[in-house]
């Protein structure tokens, strides 16, 4: 088991950590979470990135940011979790990039990126991977309507004369 | 006959022996993106034997085909590519909407979900269900082959005739629906359709 007040004399920066059923959890100032997803990776075992995600805090109760990225690591011969967040606001919303210490986390900061809009700077190739290029919105903040502005009705319609 | 015919020779129209060539032999294109898929891969399958009314040629070349299934839901990344196989099918097409989610967008009433492909491509025939049994595609292509025998023309005039989709709600009112949602969202903020009701879960959040 990781020790929490270890791991954060070494980053030099509090971790907050919580538990829920048997995860253990710990929240990271954005700016530190690099040096702590490089610690735990070279000298913890976390080998494995098991998911990168994002939630969206608007109107969530007691939320102090906007958005929360979620890292869940996973020591593959240990068998140890651990699950980070670290918060990001908008107009800037950007994270460094984990793709130097996981390749996995590329496509996964491009999920991120495509649904909401947190750029991941130093990521090699950040596109949309799910919505087609030309979309402009990031569809799973929670202040963009759930059927959308009208993207879906944006086509030309092929007719029986025209086809 | 009164004509006095030889043996096997029979008088008929061209269209109706167009018709009958074609309503027999239709080869369908299937379009299958979501769970319908499944329902007409059983359909083909030996079970229901989709080739007792000579429609078992799957192919999987659009220039191939003269009958396009769609089978599933349509998302908007898709739409076009499902427009442009349509347009590469050669005429005499035909198309069959196959299940609720290709007939309406079904319960994925979401910003990525098309409503309905025949607003934006034609379709010829609505198949309800989710997923629609094989029984009922089989019903849907023997009513297509009637269809065919009792409209189609050997020129393939009777195309000429629907020129528009035959959608089944108007852009408008889906529309006028979706502005009410957004306002909600819009109206001053952290404002909510859910008024001050407490979110749960909230104190698990640090
Ligand atoms: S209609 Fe039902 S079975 Fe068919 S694609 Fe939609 S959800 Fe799946």
């Amino acid at each position: 088991m990781v020790d929490a007040l270890e791991l954060a004399a070494r980053i030099g920066s509090p971790l907050t950590e919580s538990t829920f059923r048997d995860n253990r959890r710990m929240d990271v100032a954005a700016t530190h979470i690099l040096p702590l997803l490089t610690t735990l990776k070279n000298d913890f075992g976390f080998n494995m990135l098991i998911d990168l995600t994002a939630v969206d805090y608007l109107e969530y109760e007691g939320a102090r940011d906007r958005f929360g990225v979620v890292y869940l690591l996973l020591n593959v011969d240990s068998g140890e979790r651990l699950i980070l967040r670290t918060a990001v606001n908008l107009p800037e919303a950007t994270l460094p990039t984990a793709t130097g210490l996981w390749r996995g986390a590329d496509w996964m900061e491009r999920e991120v990126f495509d649904m909401f809009g947190i750029r991941f700077a130093g990521h090699p190739d950040l596109r949309r991977i799910l919505m087609p290029d030309e979309f402009t919105e990031f569809p799973l903040r929670k202040d963009y309507p759930v059927k959308g502005r009208g993207e879906r009705h944006n086509f030309p319609v092929i007719t029986r004369a025209g086809s | 006959m009164a004509v006095g015919l030889p043996e096997n020779v029979f008088l008929t129209r061209l269209d109706a022996a167009a018709n009958w060539a074609r309503s027999n032999s239709l080869w369908p294109m299937p379009f299958a993106t979501a769970c319908c898929g499944i329902e007409l891969m059983a359909t083909a399958a030996s079970r229901y034997d989709l080739a007792r009314f000579g429609a078992e040629v799957m192919r999987f070349s659009p220039r191939q085909c003269d009958l396009l299934i769609v089978a599933g839901r349509v998302v908007m990344k898709m739409l076009p590519v499902l427009q442009r196989i349509w347009l590469q099918m050669p005429e005499p097409k035909w198309c069959i909407s196959m299940g609720a989610c290709a007939c309406s967008g079904g319960v994925f009433d979401s910003y990525a979900v098309v409503q309905g492909v025949d607003r934006f491509i034609p379709v010829d025939m609505y198949v309800p269900g989710c997923p629609p049994r094989p029984e009922q595609l089989l019903a849907a292509i023997i009513d297509m082959q009637e269809k065919i025998r009792a409209t189609g023309t050997v020129m393939g005039r009777e195309f000429m005739a629907r020129t528009s989709p035959m959608g089944p709600s108007p852009f408008d009112a889906d529309e006028l629906l979706r502005i009410k949602d957004a306002s909600f969202v819009q109206l001053g903020g952290l404002s909510s359709p859910m008024g001050s009701v407490p979110r749960a879960g909230g104190s698990n959040h640090g």
